[in-house]
């Protein structure tokens, strides 16, 4: 067991900052209601030290508060889509001594999302923050078909190309979008009986490896990936699956 | 600090000594790639062009699928596009005697108006002369209204203006926070469009309450928010902007709604839809002109979206393609009858937070930008691609954004939001950002009347540099023309075909007895050819 609370400035103090919006109009009576729902939350103490005036109708405030409410970090469970990236060195010697052939890797922003910076960052040549993107690892084929890419058009052309694995990028995450749209994705694999035949792979800055797998990818990466995370991930499966 | 004209007698701008000579040859060079450009759209015309004149002659409601009355117009005439399809809608004006409003109910019911035989020409003719002079007087009127606010409350009026965008998807939420933040300061707002609608190819009729991202822009949305701004100005006593998104494959649609409700400006860039939206760029490119010449028949002015450039391309390495595309975008303006104060040219604060002395550069090719278009309602961008869950530091970015807003005088400041990485703004993220613009503002007012800057410094060397590498890309780019340099990705790293995305179907050579009065009317107001 290893107990912990957020921290202020004393082990356990339990401190912590909130802001938010009430539609109410603006006074003391605003600044009351604010402080008892942060009780009704269960915060143990509140102070509501900023308020602001949004409209006639509508209250800002900006409160700290405290807890007593704790968590056992022990008992918190997390699997991240990999433990250590390889550079991309390693990738393409691991590929050519384990899997002896190059890997095919098609990739886009599907559905309705324009956004292509995400997936370039992944798999274009330049890469991202220094980070080479896929196209350039000589063991990798890598061909990111851009954005506003259809599922249907996806998987056609993961078919057509004999890919090894699918990477999906979902930016707007509005409503949950994406998820309608990944559901979508699988239903449509699962229909072709393809799911198993490619390594699917999910990423955004509201993606996490978590929610990937609930919605039957192989898994998930979020903000600050590169091309290396997901290159490993990709070949130590591929591996995985051939051994099996 | 007053926009500084430039004085005949001058060789430079007076504070960054950027040469006119130059400046010159940029424009001259840009007038070149643009009168290629503009031979192709001269002898083109698009099914949104021909949607957008039916629209301003009456044709307006939808079926009971919601398919717009102008697409199940154009819909049925995909043979006579080319000579042009509103002397059919007027025929059938002439010959059923029928309001355009009853008219258009038959429309949405089943009367397929392609099929009445066309009648007396001199008939069809005095009726677009009537359904013209209409259209002119109730765009007249809503030019004047606005004009009239404007004076009457420009004493409360401060610069640059506080742009902000609503987006929740329901126009009715919308109001709300619109209102709010006017009463909070904004000087602008900007009902952003739902994902996706530019590919539409019809704009949606009727009040809507969902989209994501965005708000759908129809015309009954404008007419609620429009209202809405109106009455709040009024308590507030200031002329508040309402502006959409003049771009995607209705742009001329869209602006022809914008004028008849009165929004007050239109994103509207000639090269948008093509590097983001991977719309065609024949069809682009003559769907903005058109659009142009009726936002600038009713005064409206226009944003254009350099800004996007620099989150594809890096903006350090890639700014001089920004003030290259502004070039661009000001010359097909012009031809599309655009004098320079509706002429919103976009730039953005989008450097890497991490460089070194990023915020000189930044400073540098604000003033730049100002010193170089100094007529211009410069359109600023806050920094966006670089903010991240880190709402703190966003908002110190937000606050160095605002300097260099107030101290190079940008005219239309469209304000950051600590929370961009994360969703369309919530109502306290929009007043933290105004709140922190009018601090700014305010405290900072004087800024550039107290300083000069080193001659061989880096903000003037940065602007030299920048302009210097844009009239090396025009050259570039008026040797190759327009075309083959967005088909090269020489904008936002972007490459498109020629004949790929989308609308390309959309495009018709317009025959030698083309007939649209509605262009005739645009093309005669804004003095064009
Ligand atoms: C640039 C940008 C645009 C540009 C896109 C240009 C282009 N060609 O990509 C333009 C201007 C076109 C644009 C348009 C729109 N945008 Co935008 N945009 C952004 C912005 C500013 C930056 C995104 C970006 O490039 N980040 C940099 C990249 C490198 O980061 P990333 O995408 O997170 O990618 C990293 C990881 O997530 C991961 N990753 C991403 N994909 C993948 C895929 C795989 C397989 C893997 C392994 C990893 C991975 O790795 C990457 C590198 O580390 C964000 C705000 C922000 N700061 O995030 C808004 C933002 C994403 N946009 C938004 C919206 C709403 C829109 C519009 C819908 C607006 C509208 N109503 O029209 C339209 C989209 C239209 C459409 N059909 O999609 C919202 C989304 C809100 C939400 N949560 O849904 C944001 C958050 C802004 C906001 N606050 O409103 N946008």
């Amino acid at each position: 067991m290893n107990l912990v609370k957020p921290y202020g400035d004393t082990l356990n103090d339990g401190a912590m900052q909130i802001s938010f919006t009430l539609p109410v109009p603006f006074g003391g009576k605003a600044k009351e209601c604010a402080k008892l729902y942060l009780e009704k939350l269960g915060f143990k103490k509140a102070d509501i030290v900023h308020m602001a005036e949004l409209s006639e109708s509508f209250s800002f405030f900006v409160a700290y508060v405290k807890t007593d409410v704790s968590i056992d970090y022990d008992s918190v469970e997390f699997t991240p889509a990999i433990d250590k990236a390889m550079s991309m060195d390693e990738v393409n010697a691991f590929i050519k001594e384990k899997i002896k052939r190059k890997v095919v890797v098609v990739g886009a922003a599907t559905g309705f999302d324009a956004h292509t910076v995400g997936i370039d960052a992944i798999m274009n040549m330049k890469g991202y923050n220094h980070h080479f993107g896929l196209e350039r690892y000589p063991m990798i084929e890598a061909m990111n078909m851009g954005a506003q890419v259809p599922n249907e058009k996806l998987i056609e052309t993961a078919k057509k190309i004999n890919a090894d694995a699918i990477l999906i990028s979902q930016i707007v995450t509005q409503k949950d979008s994406h998820i309608k749209n990944l559901t979508n994705f699988i239903e449509l694999i699962e229909a072709e009986k393809l799911r198993d035949k490619f390594v699917l792979i999910v990423g955004g800055p509201r993606i996490n490896n978590k929610l990937a797998l609930e919605l039957g990818f192989d898994a998930g990466f979020g903000p600050g990936t590169y091309a290396e995370d997901v290159a490993t991930f990709i070949v130590k499966k591929l591996y995985e699956k051939k051994v099996k | 600090m007053k926009t500084r004209k430039a004085k005949k007698n001058l060789k430079k701008t007076e504070i960054l000594g950027l040469e006119f000579k130059k400046i010159e040859k940029a424009r001259k060079l840009s007038d070149g790639i643009t009168a290629n450009v503009q031979k192709y759209i001269n002898l083109h015309t698009t099914t949104t062009i021909e949607r957008a004149t039916l629209r301003l002659l009456g044709a307006d409601g939808a079926d009971k699928n919601g398919v717009p009355v102008p697409n199940i117009i154009v819909d049925k005439m995909k043979d006579k596009i080319s000579e042009g399809v509103s002397k059919y809608y007027l025929n059938a004006l002439v010959k059923s005697g029928k309001t355009p409003g009853e008219l258009n109910n038959e429309i949405a019911n089943g009367l397929d108006i392609s099929k009445m035989e066309l009648g007396d020409e001199s008939k069809i003719k005095s009726k677009a002369k009537e359904m013209v002079e209409a259209l002119d007087k109730r765009l007249s009127e809503n030019v004047k209204f606005r004009n009239q606010k404007i004076k009457e409350y420009s004493s409360n009026e401060k610069k640059p203006w506080i742009y902000v965008i609503v987006a929740t998807g329901n126009i009715y939420e919308d109001v709300k926070q619109a209102q709010a933040a006017a009463m909070e300061g904004a000087d602008i707002i900007a009902v952003i469009r739902t994902t996706a609608q530019s590919l539409l190819d019809y704009v949606p009729y009727g009040a809507t309450t969902e989209g994501f991202g965005g708000t759908y822009a129809t015309q009954e949305n404008f007419r609620i928010m429009r209202k809405a701004l109106d009455e709040v100005g009024d308590k507030l006593k200031r002329y508040i902007r309402l502006v959409n998104y003049c771009s995607g494959l209705c742009m001329p649609e869209i602006a022809a709604m914008g004028a008849m409700e009165r929004l007050d400006m239109m994103l509207n860039d000639s090269m948008y839809g093509i590097l983001f939206r991977d719309i065609n760029m024949y069809r682009t490119f003559t769907d903005q002109f058109f659009s142009r010449m009726i936002n600038a028949s009713v005064e409206i002015i226009i944003n254009t979206g350099e800004d996007n450039y620099l989150t594809t391309s890096d903006a350090v390495e890639k700014a001089h393609t920004v003030l290259t595309s502004q070039f661009i975008n000001e010359s097909f303006a012009k031809r599309a009858g655009m004098k320079e104060d509706l002429i919103g040219l976009g730039h953005a604060f989008e450097m890497n937070p991490d460089i070194k002395n990023g915020f000189l550069l930044e400073f540098s090719q604000a003033l730049m930008a100002r010193e170089i278009f100094p007529l211009h309602p410069l359109k600023y961008m806050p920094p966006t691609k670089f903010m991240t869950g880190d709402i703190f530091k966003g908002y110190a970015m937000n606050t160095m954004f605002n300097f260099v807003t107030k101290a190079t005088n940008q005219t239309i400041q469209l304000l950051g939001m600590l929370t961009e990485a994360i969703h369309t703004p919530y109502l306290q993220d929009r007043f933290l950002a105004i709140e922190n613009a009018k601090y700014v503002h305010n405290n900072i007012a004087d800024f550039l009347g107290e300083v000069s800057f080193k001659k061989d410094g880096i903000i003037v060397k940065r602007a030299k540099q920048v302009l210097d590498e844009s009239v090396k890309m025009l050259e570039e780019v008026n040797k190759i023309g327009l075309f083959d340099a967005i088909e090269k990705g020489m904008f936002a790293d972007v490459k498109r075909p020629k004949d790929g995305g989308k609308g390309f179907e959309g495009v018709f050579e317009k025959s030698e007895d083309y007939f649209n009065p509605i262009e005739d009317y645009l093309k005669n107001k804004l003095k064009i050819r």
